[in-house]
């Protein structure tokens, strides 16, 4: 069991690692030629040691190193008041609220479109090939045009970020939905025949328990595309509150490690929500009697 | 008596339309011709209209229904639904549009949409270039060039194969989006940054989706081709290559539709002044929406092509895989 869970946590670490190690590497020649700039304007000849040293801890890095990323996501989450504009726990709950609403939207969409999807022939030919369609449109694209003129109409806040989620989360959901309400096979569908069950009856005993696992699988595509779409939704409406605003401003401002600490707050918050529909998948499906 | 599930719309169509006609319907469908609705034909106008609708979805069910025996009706009943229902969402569109006068600062009709992209091909042509062709084709073209290569040297060690896996994994699943204001400050406003962006947001699902494919090849097979004494590279290019081809073509998938996304919302942290995603953002500030349609428009014609292209490549590579053989 311990070498069991060491031989699959190894390799991780180590890449991880190396990908730290790598970053600093990285934060050197791409931060010395402000250095030099700096030094040659105060007409100073400092030893090529310090100004190495001294790339790891300027303000407006080119590339922040990891430590400063890291004390600037401990000092805006840990250090300021939750309700403070400076803190990202603020943003991120504004960015985490659009997400969930959009989510909830996409899925009840997704499964209620799987439903007619596989229960009716004409919408399967006619609206089927339209929601694969649906996905190469770049919607991120149009999300700052959606959300102007949902403000026209009056609509402000969270539902139009929610509804820019609900349309990239909903097309996972009705794929892995028909595929699961379609995974039934031929041998259980004709003993629902035999017991002359309704077509509700097949639906709700047969059809949708079968289809969990499947659901379960999509809502964490479906989960974490919802947060780009909330990310992106902030960005046009002048990004005043939520994480894809601390992008927009650090972006106005230079200010390079509030880009990346808001970067990797919206990480976290993809890591954490994927493994929230992964243990509710895993608890639903023991639940239901699935053996691991 | 039991009629087929379609005639009840088929009624219903004709119902409305025999309703509507003795009340100023004529007058209301040459009023809506002109692009004005006298007041009294408004309840006429919506009842042609939902009719329409009515015919429209008889004619879906209809075909739906029907069971040609031929090979190609059966193609043409699957590509005529699809277009009936799409050709029916931009006629209520218009209907709409036009019926209940929205303003074309709110929603143009999809008629203005078309007149504005026929006024202005160049703009649209040069931002099409701008965006598709340098940002999202280069960017794709090194992010998943690169990602194959990457797969091929990991794949020979396995350590690395069950430390990158699950980054690569986790990374997948990240808002990658993110990375755009930062690649603008380091490669500028030009096309450079946009492409920086769609290489680092392609890498990682193409790089997964390789690297599982090239696991999936046969273990007999693998064993056959060591009787036959093949080099390491003559397994790769003669059956792990071909047997990843429906994994690698999963991945290609995924990051055509991811392309043209990174390179329009990098624009949004600055461009030039050209480019699909520097087009929308500074039409729907001066309120001029069927230019932002029109945009989108060329943007989904783009994707779509891509991703037409990327599953007609997937036929002729992969064409054994029994997805494709059917």
């Amino acid at each position: 069991m311990v070498r069991g869970v060491a031989k699959a946590t190894l390799p991780v670490l180590a890449v991880v690692a190396a990908i730290l190690a790598l970053w600093y590497v990285a934060v050197v020649p791409l931060n010395l030629p402000w250095e030099r700039d700096q030094a040659a304007r105060a007409g100073a000849q400092p030893a090529l040691t310090t100004m190495i040293a001294n790339t790891m801890g300027q303000s407006r890095p080119v590339l922040p190193a990891p430590h400063q990323v890291a004390v600037e996501l401990w000092e805006t989450t840990a250090e300021k008041r939750v309700t403070s504009k400076r803190s990202l726990v603020y943003h991120g709950w504004i960015t985490l609220s659009a997400t969930m609403l959009g989510f909830l939207f996409g899925t009840v969409l997704g499964i209620l479109l799987a439903v007619g999807i596989v229960h009716n022939r004409a919408m399967e030919l006619s609206v089927m090939p339209w929601v694969i369609a649906s996905q190469t449109i770049p919607i991120l694209a149009i999300a700052p045009m959606i959300i102007v003129v949902l403000n026209a109409v009056g609509l402000s806040g969270l539902i139009p970020k929610a509804l820019i989620s609900t349309y990239l989360s909903f097309f996972p959901v009705v794929v892995g939905m028909v595929k699961g309400l379609r995974s039934p096979d031929r041998l259980q569908l004709d003993l629902m025949a035999t017991y002359g069950a309704s077509p509700a009856q097949v639906f709700w005993k047969l059809r949708w328990p079968a289809s969990v696992p499947y659901l379960f699988a999509s809502l964490k595509v479906a989960i974490a595309i919802s947060l780009v779409g909330a990310i992106v939704g902030e960005l046009p409406t002048g990004a005043v509150e939520g994480l894809g605003a601390r992008l927009l401003a650090g972006s106005y401002y230079g200010q390079t490690i509030q880009i990346w600490s808001a970067l990797f707050a919206a990480a976290f918050l993809a890591a954490g929500l994927v493994a929230l529909i992964a243990l509710a998948g895993r608890l639903v499906n023991t639940a239901m009697g699935a053996r691991p | 008596m039991t009629l087929p599930d379609w005639r009840w719309q088929v009624l219903g169509a004709l119902g409305l339309t025999a309703l509507a006609l003795p009340v100023h319907g004529v007058e209301a469908l040459f009023g809506a011709a002109q692009g004005v609705l006298p007041g009294p034909g408004q309840i006429a106008y919506w009842c042609l209209v939902i009719a329409g609708w009515l015919a429209a979805w008889a004619l879906v069910e209809g075909l739906a229904a029907w069971r040609p025996l031929r090979g190609w009706q059966r193609r043409l009943a699957a590509l005529a639904a699809p277009l009936l229902f799409g050709i029916t969402l931009i006629a209520l569109w218009e209907a709409v549009v036009i019926g209940a006068s929205i303003s074309p600062v709110l929603l143009p009709a999809p008629s203005a949409i078309a007149a504005r992209i026929a006024v202005s091909p160049e703009v649209l042509w040069g931002d099409f270039l701008q965006t598709f062709v340098k940002g999202a084709l280069i960017g794709y073209a090194l992010g998943c060039g690169a990602a194959i290569l990457t797969a091929f040297a990991i794949d020979r060690s396995d350590f690395l194969k069950r430390g990158l896996l699950p980054v690569g994994n986790f990374v997948a699943a990240l808002p990658i989006i993110g990375i755009a204001p930062i690649m603008v400050m380091w490669f500028g406003f030009d096309w450079p940054s946009k492409a920086a962006v769609v290489v680092v947001m392609v890498f990682f699902p193409v790089l997964v989706n390789t690297v599982q494919g090239l696991a999936a090849a046969d273990r007999l097979q693998a064993e056959l081709l060591r009787t036959y004494a093949a080099t390491p590279t003559q397994t790769l290019l003669k059956l792990r290559l071909p047997a990843a081809a429906p994994f690698i073509f999963n991945g290609l998938k995924i990051a055509s539709t991811l392309a043209l996304i990174g390179a329009i919302v990098a624009e949004f942290f600055g461009t030039p002044t050209l480019g699909m995603g520097f087009r929308i953002t500074t039409e729907v500030g001066r309120m001029n929406l069927d230019m932002v349609w029109a945009t989108i428009a060329v943007a989904a014609l783009a994707g779509s092509a891509f991703y037409g292209a990327v599953v007609l490549a997937e036929r002729r590579a992969a064409f054994w895989h029994p997805s494709i053989r059917g």
